[in-house]
């Protein structure tokens, strides 16, 4: 895209939009006139009006309170899960890729075991397994999530392992310990945040659909839930389903833009 | 063709993983598993009864073995639910899963080939522009989500397509957009990007002066070569697609594999549930298996 020297205009686009739906998430009660779970029958499957933007639920709920709490969920889960993920995928690819010998080739080959498996259909199984809880959610999409980050970590440590500064640290009696955190992870961690940027969005994805498949959590607002119960209404009231997804899809897609920049400013090699 | 003999080795220890992962699975449930499956209501006989027909008396490694013994004998269990052979209730919905598959690759490549083209030829233009946009909103959007505004849409204001289930061609239509276009938008960026690369070719040049025509340049020696990491794609994006079923299928009640697993996770009919997890994963490991061996097979420099 267009760059004029300084931050390109989508990751600008991408940023707001992020900051916007982070704003909304952390303060939904203060934002919302309704609670998400207050019921209203007399105003069940009503479309968008003054007082509910987004309309109400099958229950008369409003649809923009659940939209809001909804993003508390999403945002929780994704930060949990790519939090958890990487702390694991780095810290096995930076064992892997430093130790070498077995314990290389025994971490790579349960990476290997791992990519060859459909994650989002592991998750499915795993959540519908365990039950539908927002603990049982993140096991479930981090069991798969830490590999790509172990792989990535790993070709890192590799490369920068016999790097001069590292051979000098070591030749001064640095610690295997101390040479990885202080001298390797600060300078193998660029991609890892590129690649965290963009499993965020794959989470989220990922976590609506467990939701909307009926495997998220049962007792909060979460966006793939609201949008199972609008599935179920498209003909009378096309807006429950319509919102929680039109929420999904920005903050995807801003994720993704904010991703791209990064991408290019930390990563000049890969920009096409 | 050593090259495939090896990696015909590699995929034994893949395909291992894959049934021990799935092997664990039924074991990871919290508690009893056979309580969960019966209630709590039923007698400690009926438990008894259950645990042995599952085999779930018996000490793990024995289990796991029996497990593997019976996958070979292609015995993938019981479903207590349809009180039948799990291989042939999800033999009778696999069919199902391919054609929606085949189908959303057909959609997928049917936007993304001309698309990508097209973005390639004008690069920077105004149409390449929307196409890197419309791709980005492509991935970006849910297919749970495209799915229910598509019936809106073509279902309730314009009556052109049915709401959901398969009787017919036009069943089809729906759940195949849905599912394709996420496989479109990440192709339409390979195609174009592919084409980037061919655009600036000798070759090309070649063909151009001799007087062959821009569009005669363009399909035949361009697309042609450009094509092959699009292939590639398409056949590492397959596994992406079939777990995109298991979604596309519960939106539009598609009666597949995908509408099969979560029936079954809601009856905690777990024997159907491991054979549905157990099939999906083989053959996505079995279509990248392809996938690697046909590219070696088309582009010799990958060979050695």
């Amino acid at each position: 895209m267009a760059r004029a020297g300084g931050i390109p205009v989508t990751a600008k686009i991408g940023a707001l939009i992020l900051g916007a739906i982070v704003l909304l998430a952390l303060f939904a009660p203060a934002i919302s006139a309704y609670k998400p779970l207050q019921t209203d029958l007399a105003g069940a499957l009503r479309g968008p009006t003054g007082g509910h933007p987004f309309g109400q639920d099958r229950l008369g709920r409003d649809v923009f309170a659940q939209v809001a709490y909804g993003a508390r969920a999403s945002m929780l889960i994704s930060v949990s899960v790519v939090s958890l993920t990487v702390l694991v995928g780095v810290a096995v690819g930076a064992a892997a890729g430093y130790l070498g010998g077995a314990i290389d080739v025994a971490a790579m080959r349960v990476v290997d075991i791992f990519l060859a498996f459909p994650g989002i259909l592991l998750a499915i199984a795993l959540a519908g397994v365990l039950g539908p809880n927002l603990m049982n959610l993140v096991i479930a999409l981090s069991v798969m999530g830490w590999v790509g980050y172990a792989r990535l970590m790993r070709a890192q440590v590799l490369g920068l392992r016999e790097r001069e500064y590292v051979a000098a640290a070591r030749a001064v009696g640095a610690s295997s310990w101390r040479v990885v955190t202080r001298h390797i992870l600060p300078n193998a961690l660029s991609p890892v945040i590129v690649q965290a940027t963009f499993s965020a969005a794959g989470v989220i994805i990922a976590e609506s659909s467990l939701s909307f498949l009926g495997l998220g959590p049962q007792d909060v607002p979460t966006w793939g839930g609201l949008l199972a119960q609008g599935a179920a209404y498209l003909l009378y009231a096309p807006h429950i389903a319509f919102f929680p997804g039109f929420f999904i899809m920005l903050t995807v897609l801003a994720l993704n833009l904010v991703g791209d920049a990064l991408r290019d400013a930390l990563d000049p090699k890969s920009h096409h | 063709m050593t090259g495939i003999g090896r990696r015909l080795l590699l995929l034994i220890p893949t395909v291992l993983g894959v049934l021990t992962l799935v092997f664990f699975l039924v074991h990871l449930i919290p508690g009893d598993p056979v309580e969960v499956m019966l209630g709590e209501t039923a007698s400690s006989a009926d438990l008894n009864q259950l645990r042995a027909d599952l085999g779930l008396n018996r000490p793990l490694g024995e289990q796991y073995v029996r497990f593997l013994g019976g996958l070979v004998h292609g015995d993938l269990g019981r479903s207590f639910f349809y009180r039948k052979p799990v291989l042939a209730v999800i033999g009778a919905a696999l069919p199902a899963t391919a054609l929606l598959a085949a189908a959303a690759l057909v959609v997928a490549l049917l936007i993304a080939l001309p698309v990508g083209v097209i973005a390639a030829v004008r690069r920077d233009k105004l149409t390449d522009r929307l196409a890197l946009v419309g791709s980005l909103v492509g991935v970006s959007m849910p297919n749970f989500w495209l799915g229910p505004m598509l019936i809106i849409l073509f279902s309730f204001r314009l009556g052109w397509l049915p709401v959901s289930g398969r009787d017919g061609a036009a069943s089809l239509v729906l759940p195949a957009v849905t599912l394709g276009v996420a496989l479109s938008a990440i192709l339409v960026r390979m195609t174009r990007a592919s084409m980037l690369d061919v655009l600036g070719e000798d070759y090309l040049r070649t063909a151009r002066a001799k007087g062959v025509g821009e569009r005669t340049v363009i399909a035949r020696h361009a697309l042609r070569n450009a094509l092959l990491p699009v292939v590639t794609i398409v056949g590492l994006q397959f596994g992406a697609l079939l777990s995109g079923a298991v979604i596309t299928e519960n939106v539009f009640a598609w009666p597949g594999v995908g509408t099969l697993l979560i029936q079954a996770i809601t009856a905690r009919d777990y024997p159907l549930v491991q054979g549905c997890v157990l099939v999906i994963s083989l053959c996505y490991v079995a279509v990248n298996f392809l996938t690697d061996a046909l590219y070696t097979l088309i582009d010799p420099r990958v060979r050695s």
